[in-house]
C-alpha cells in the first residue's frame, strides 16, 4: 500500500529532484496514512532519502541499467509497485521521468497527471493541482484509477525534511531488452543543465553578437547558474540550440532567472514563467519583459552586467 | 512507409486564457485555433521523408468538427489524407486509446506526435500510444533518420542529447530541430485549394473510458508590478535579491 516514489539518481548520486519528489511522496502518504518507498537505480548511498521522508528504499543495482532506458526503467518501477502493492506512484518532471511516465502508466493501468505543483488537494477523490496553458492557468484534475502516477513538475513543492530514517532492501527485478539502444550520450559535464539549474542566466538579442557572451557566462559563473538564450539568438546560431528556452525550447523552472537583453515575447515568456524570481535588464523600459518581471534594471547590459557580476563576487566573497 | 501525424488543435500562443461554465471549461470565444507548434515540426519532417525517401502522410486529430480547419491547413502543407476521430479529447489516455485505434487500422510505421501540447501540456499521449500500439519510442526527438526498417533518433535530454537506434513502428515526440523554425511551410494558394479535394475521413470513435477528469481551473493572482533598481544603486538588486527574494 506504500507510496511509492522513484528517485532519481546519476552516477551514483541522488539528483535534486529526487529529494523534492520523495518530501512530496511523504505528503502524500501522510494523507492517505501509509509509508514511503524508493526505488533507487544504481544510487550509491541512499541513507540520505531518509531525511526526505522515505521509510524504505528497493535498491536495484545492475550494470545493465547503467544507461537510462525509458521502457525498461518503467518496466522495473512497475515491478517494484507491483511487489509493494502500490496505489501511488510518484515522478518528478525531469527529461527522463517524463519520458517514462506514461509508459509506466499504461503498464500499471494507472491514471497519470503529470506538471502537478502541490500536494493532492484531497486523497479521495485524489485531486491534484496541475499547470495548463504553458503556466497561465491551473487544472485541478481527479485521477479516477485505482493505481495512479502522479508528475510532481522541478521545483514546485520543495524539499521538506524529517527526522525518520530509511532501511535498504536489495531488490532484483527482471530487466528486459526492448527495441530502442541508446547508442551515445552526449553530456556537458562541467556545466550546470538548465534543468537542474537554481539559476538560469539568459541573453537575447539585446547582447548584439555571439562574441558578447563572455559577461553572460562570467555572470553566470558568480552565480553557479546555468546559461541559456532567446529562440532569435539560437536561430542566428548566436548560441547551441540546446540553450534555447521559451515554448519551442527548454522549459525554465529556476528558483531565479535573469534575463539580459530579452524584450519578453509571449512564447519566451511562456517557457519561463515558471521560474520563481525574474530578474530583468533592458534598454527599452517599454520591452513587455518589464511586465513579468519582479525586479528590473533600464539600461545599457554592457554597462550593468560587468559591474553586477563584480557586485556580487564581493557579495559572494563576504558571505562565503 | 506510412506516416501519421497526430496534430494537436491548441489556441494560439497569444491568446487570452479564459474560462467558463463555472471555471470548468475553457473559454474558446475570441481564440485562434493552430496547429500544435511540436506537431508542426513533425508534420514537416515527415513532409521531407514524403518528398526524399516516398512516403505517404496522413493526419489525424482526435475532436470535434471544429478541428477541421486546423486539420485543413496540415492537408494544405502537404499531407495526403486527415482522419478525424469524432469524440472530444477527453485526458491523455482516451485520446491515446482512439489514436492507438486509428494506427491499428491503418497500418502505420511511424507515428509523429509533438512532445506535448501547449494547451494542457502533458506529454502523455505520445508515450502512452506507443506502449498500448507496442511501438517503439522515442521523445524530445530532434533528429529522425529512417532507413527501410531501421531508425536512428537523437532525444535532447537534461544537459545534452543521447543517440540511440530502433526499428519501426515507431512512435516519436517531436520537437524543434527535428527541423529547423526556418524549414516550417507556409501553406500556399495551391496547397490551400488541393487540400480542398483531398479526403478528411471521419471516424467513429472506439469505446475508450478516461483515467483523469478536470474538476475546475484557476488563473493565477496576478502578478505585483516590476520593482525598478536604478543602474547606478546595483547594491540595492544584490540586497534584493538577497533579503527580498531570497534567491541568492
Amino acid at each position: 500500500m506504500s507510496v511509492l516514489v522513484y528517485t532519481e539518481s546519476e552516477k551514483g548520486k541522488f539528483k535534486k529532484v529526487a529529494f523534492e519528489v520523495a518530501s512530496y511522496a511523504k505528503a502524500v502518504a501522510n494523507q492517505m496514512g501509509t509509508t514511503v518507498t524508493a526505488i533507487a537505480i544504481n544510487a550509491d548511498d541512499v541513507s540520505e532519502l531518509g531525511t526526505y521522508g522515505v521509510d524504505k528504499v528497493l535498491k536495484v543495482n545492475d550494470s545493465k541499467l547503467d544507461t537510462f532506458n525509458a521502457k525498461t526503467y518503467a518496466n522495473v518501477i512497475k515491478q517494484a509497485a507491483e511487489k509493494e502493492g502500490t496505489k501511488v506512484v510518484v515522478v518528478s518532471q525531469s527529461a527522463d521521468s517524463k519520458y517514462l511516465a506514461p509508459i509506466l502508466a499504461v503498464n500499471l493501468d494507472a491514471g497519470y497527471a503529470s506538471n502537478v505543483v502541490e500536494a493532492p488537494t484531497s486523497a479521495s477523490p485524489f485531486t491534484v493541482k496541475r499547470t495548463a496553458f504553458t503556466n497561465k492557468a491551473f487544472n485541478f484534475t481527479t485521477i479516477d484509477t485505482d493505481v495512479k502516477v502522479v508528475g510532481v513538475s522541478n521545483n514546485s513543492f520543495g524539499l521538506v525534511e524529517n527526522s525518520g530514517s530509511a532501511t535498504a532492501e536489495n531488490f532484483s527485478p527482471n530487466i528486459p531488452e526492448n527495441g530502442v539502444h541508446v547508442d551515445s550520450v552526449d553530456k556537458a559535464s562541467n556545466k550546470v543543465s538548465i534543468a537542474d539549474a537554481e539559476i538560469v542566466v539568459s541573453g537575447g538579442r539585446g547582447l548584439k553578437g555571439p562574441e558578447n557572451w563572455g559577461m553572460v557566462e562570467d555572470l553566470a559563473n558568480v552565480l553557479g547558474a546555468a546559461t541559456a538564450c532567446s529562440k532569435p539568438v539560437s536561430d542566428l546560431g548566436w548560441r547551441p540550440h540546446s540553450e534555447h528556452v521559451g515554448q519551442t525550447g527548454k522549459p525554465v523552472a529556476a528558483n531565479l532567472y535573469i534575463a539580459i537583453g530579452i524584450s519578453g515575447a509571449i512564447q519566451h515568456l511562456a517557457g519561463i514563467n515558471a521560474s520563481k524570481v525574474k530578474v530583468v535588464i533592458n534598454t527599452d523600459p517599454e520591452a513587455p519583459f518589464f511586465k513579468a518581471a519582479d525586479y528590473g534594471v533600464v539600461g545599457d547590459a554592457f554597462d550593468i552586467v560587468p559591474r553586477l557580476t563584480e557586485k556580487l563576487k564581493e557579495f559572494k566573497a563576504q558571505n562565503a | 512507409m506510412k506516416i501519421l501525424v497526430c496534430i494537436s488543435h491548441v489556441p494560439d500562443t497569444t491568446s487570452k486564457i479564459n474560462f467558463t461554465d463555472g471555471d470548468t471549461k475553457f473559454d474558446t470565444n475570441g481564440v485562434q485555433f493552430v496547429i500544435n507548434p511540436n506537431d508542426e515540426f513533425g508534420l514537416t519532417r515527415a513532409m521531407w521523408f514524403k518528398e526524399k525517401q516516398g512516403a505517404t502522410v496522413d493526419v489525424v486529430n482526435v475532436g470535434g468538427p471544429e478541428t477541421e480547419p486546423t486539420l485543413r491547413k496540415a492537408l494544405a502543407i502537404g499531407a495526403d489524407g486527415a482522419i478525424r476521430v469524432n469524440t472530444p479529447a477527453t485526458d491523455g489516455y482516451a485520446v491515446a486509446k482512439q489514436l492507438a485505434n486509428v494506427v491499428k487500422e491503418g497500418g502505420y510505421d511511424l507515428v509523429i506526435a509533438g512532445r506535448e501540447s501547449i494547451d494542457y501540456n502533458g506529454a502523455m499521449v505520445p508515450g502512452m500510444l506507443a506502449e498500448l500500439t507496442g511501438a517503439n519510442f522515442v521523445t524530445n526527438c530532434i533528429n529522425l533518420e529512417v532507413d527501410g526498417t531501421n531508425a536512428k533518433a537523437i532525444r535532447e535530454i537534461d544537459g545534452g542529447k543521447e543517440t540511440v537506434s530502433t526499428t519501426l513502428p515507431l512512435v516519436i515526440g517531436g520537437q524543434k530541430g527535428l527541423v529547423e523554425e526556418s524549414d516550417l511551410r507556409i501553406p500556399n494558394m495551391r496547397g490551400i485549394m488541393m487540400a480542398r479535394q483531398k479526403p478528411l475521413k471521419v471516424m467513429e470513435a472506439v469505446n475508450a473510458t478516461k483515467e483523469t477528469s478536470t474538476v475546475k481551473f484557476e488563473k493565477p493572482a496576478p502578478k505585483g508590478a516590476v520593482k525598478l533598481v536604478s543602474p547606478d544603486n546595483l547594491d540595492e538588486l544584490v540586497s534584493l535579491l538577497h533579503n527580498e527574494a531570497k534567491v541568492i
